[in-house]
């Protein structure tokens, strides 16, 4: 038997580690479609209970549209339900290809191929683009599959210090000597919710001849006027060279990912990177929401209009009720706590009041730079967020941390 | 403190550290989550550049790079070898 009594009881060991050091991931199971209010039965086997979620990356409310359904079903029976073939033999439909034009439309590219996830799209972007004579220079707080995807290519691999634009601009000189320099940053940054400099990188891109690579997950859809993204908010749309973004968030959160840019870029992933080459893509069913996304946001910008209201009436509550949240305009909201063990015990005691929130602590983010991490909807109404507030008063009163700032909150329970 | 111990020092400072903020030959780096294995790599190839070694990748573990002390020792062990 391969898998021996002494494989298991090393697995064991490494669970119980993972345990003892307070990183082992739960699943809640939820019993209804994705929303604003949703039934979750957690601990496994306790009775499902209704909650407010304010956690999810479903910024636009679109991942229980109706209309969104109604195209998903259409697809369906149009299409069919799988491809049983990666794309370059016989699993491209032409639904593929109408989403791959209008995503590129949408994004402001010359073209854009679907990846299974935007996971896969960032694996797989450096290997097919970059070489050995090539470096990319990432943004130290860019996402983990950046960083993989980066480990996988033979491309050297640097870093700046987060949204340094003076460090940016050392390294930018450094690597003068390669022969192709590729900035590498988010769009928004997941944990902290704050926006790229998009406009000075560009600014630094076109000074020190390097391309521009995005990831703009937690922006496609709703940041911008129109909600095209962080390069429209920041006045460089038709600018970057590669974006890459997912079809698992704000633009009906299904999954599915994408590369868009530059013809040659794009062309080169469809050749060359392998998550797209030995993967099927997404399945018809998902192309066919996508596109009735991709629809209602072009005809309107009424919901990312509501979650940039929702976004800032939270943070006001959340400032108004004293406690200590990161700057920005995202409908990422963390909300700072430092500490670990308080980080688990807030969201634990939110779940209680019926607010479903997660904590995030080392090693997801920084020590010492405990939170919850609060995601805004354009599914979630007013009342929402007023009861969401109350619940959050509440834990916030029973720990007595309203009004404390950091220093106060670190001297209270440590980092 | 000596040239090497200063070097790596100013390096980890610069490209670390907020402005102003100073290093101390004991600090920890990487379990205090200052330095990630991300973000070392640039470290290791400023020490081969600088130092003229080849440093191998089984030796550029979390615990060698977790401190300025590890590191100068890490660096003068394989100038030795």
């Amino acid at each position: 038997m391969a898998f021996n009594e002494a494989g298991r009881s090393w697995y064991q060991a490494e669970i119980q580690a993972i345990r003892a050091a307070g990183l082992f991931k739960d699943e809640r199971l939820i019993c209804s479609p994705q929303s604003a209010e949703i039934e979750v039965e957690f601990p496994a086997g306790a009775a499902v209970r209704k909650c407010i979620n304010i956690c999810a990356n479903n910024y636009l409310g679109l991942s229980s549209h109706p209309a969104v359904i109604r195209a998903a079903h259409a697809g369906l029976d149009a299409r069919g339900y799988g491809m049983s073939s990666v794309r370059f033999i016989c699993g491209t439909q032409d639904i593929h290809r109408q989403l791959e034009k209008r995503l590129s439309e949408f994004l402001g590219t010359e073209d854009t191929v679907l990846f299974p996830s935007c996971m896969d799209a960032n694996a797989g972007f450096f290997e097919a683009c970059l070489t050995e004579r090539d470096v990319a220079i990432a943004d130290r707080l860019v996402h983990a599959s950046i960083v993989d995807g980066m480990r996988l290519s033979k491309a050297i691999q640097d870093s700046y210090k987060h949204s340094d634009m003076g460090h940016l601009e050392e390294k930018l000189q450094e690597h003068q000597d390669k022969r192709f320099r590729m900035i590498v940053t988010d769009g928004v940054f997941s944990m902290d919710g704050d926006l790229a400099r998009l406009d000075e990188i560009v600014s630094l891109a076109e000074k020190y001849d390097a391309m521009v690579f995005l990831d703009d997950s937690h922006a496609t859809g709703f940041i911008g006027k129109t909600g095209r993204g962080t390069h429209e908010r920041c006045g460089v749309y038709g600018r970057i060279d590669a974006i890459t973004t997912t079809l698992g968030k704000a633009l009906g959160g299904a999954s599915g990912g994408c590369v868009s840019g530059r013809r040659e870029l794009v062309e080169m992933c469809r050749q060359r990177a392998r998550p797209f080459l030995f993967s099927n893509t997404v399945a018809p069913v998902i192309v066919a929401g996508a596109l009735q996304v991709l629809d209602l946001i072009s005809a309107s910008t009424e919901r990312r209009d509501k979650l940039e209201w929702n976004a800032a009436y939270w943070r006001g509550l959340l400032t108004e009720a004293g406690f200590d949240i990161k700057a920005g305009e995202s409908p990422i909201v963390p909300v700072m706590l430092y500490n670990a063990k308080l980080a688990q015990d807030f969201a634990r005691d939110l779940f209680t009041e019926g607010i479903y929130a997660v904590g995030f602590f080392f090693p997801v983010v920084p020590k010492g730079q405990a939170r919850i991490r609060t995601q805004l909807s354009a599914a979630h109404e007013k009342h929402h967020l007023d009861t969401a507030m109350a619940a959050f008063r509440k834990v916030g009163t029973k720990y007595g941390i309203l009004g404390l700032g950091r220093k106060e909150l670190i001297e209270k329970f440590g980092m | 403190m000596d040239d090497l111990t200063k070097l790596v020092s100013n390096y980890i400072a610069k490209e670390y550290l907020v402005e102003g903020s100073e290093v101390t030959e004991t600090m920890t780096l990487i379990s205090s989550g200052i330095v990630d294995s991300f973000s070392m790599v640039p470290l290791k190839r400023f020490l081969e550049k600088k130092c003229n070694i080849k440093i191998a990748d089984a030796c550029a573990t979390a615990e060698a790079f977790d401190t300025v002390q590890n590191i100068v020792a890490l660096v003068r062990r394989v100038q030795n070898e």
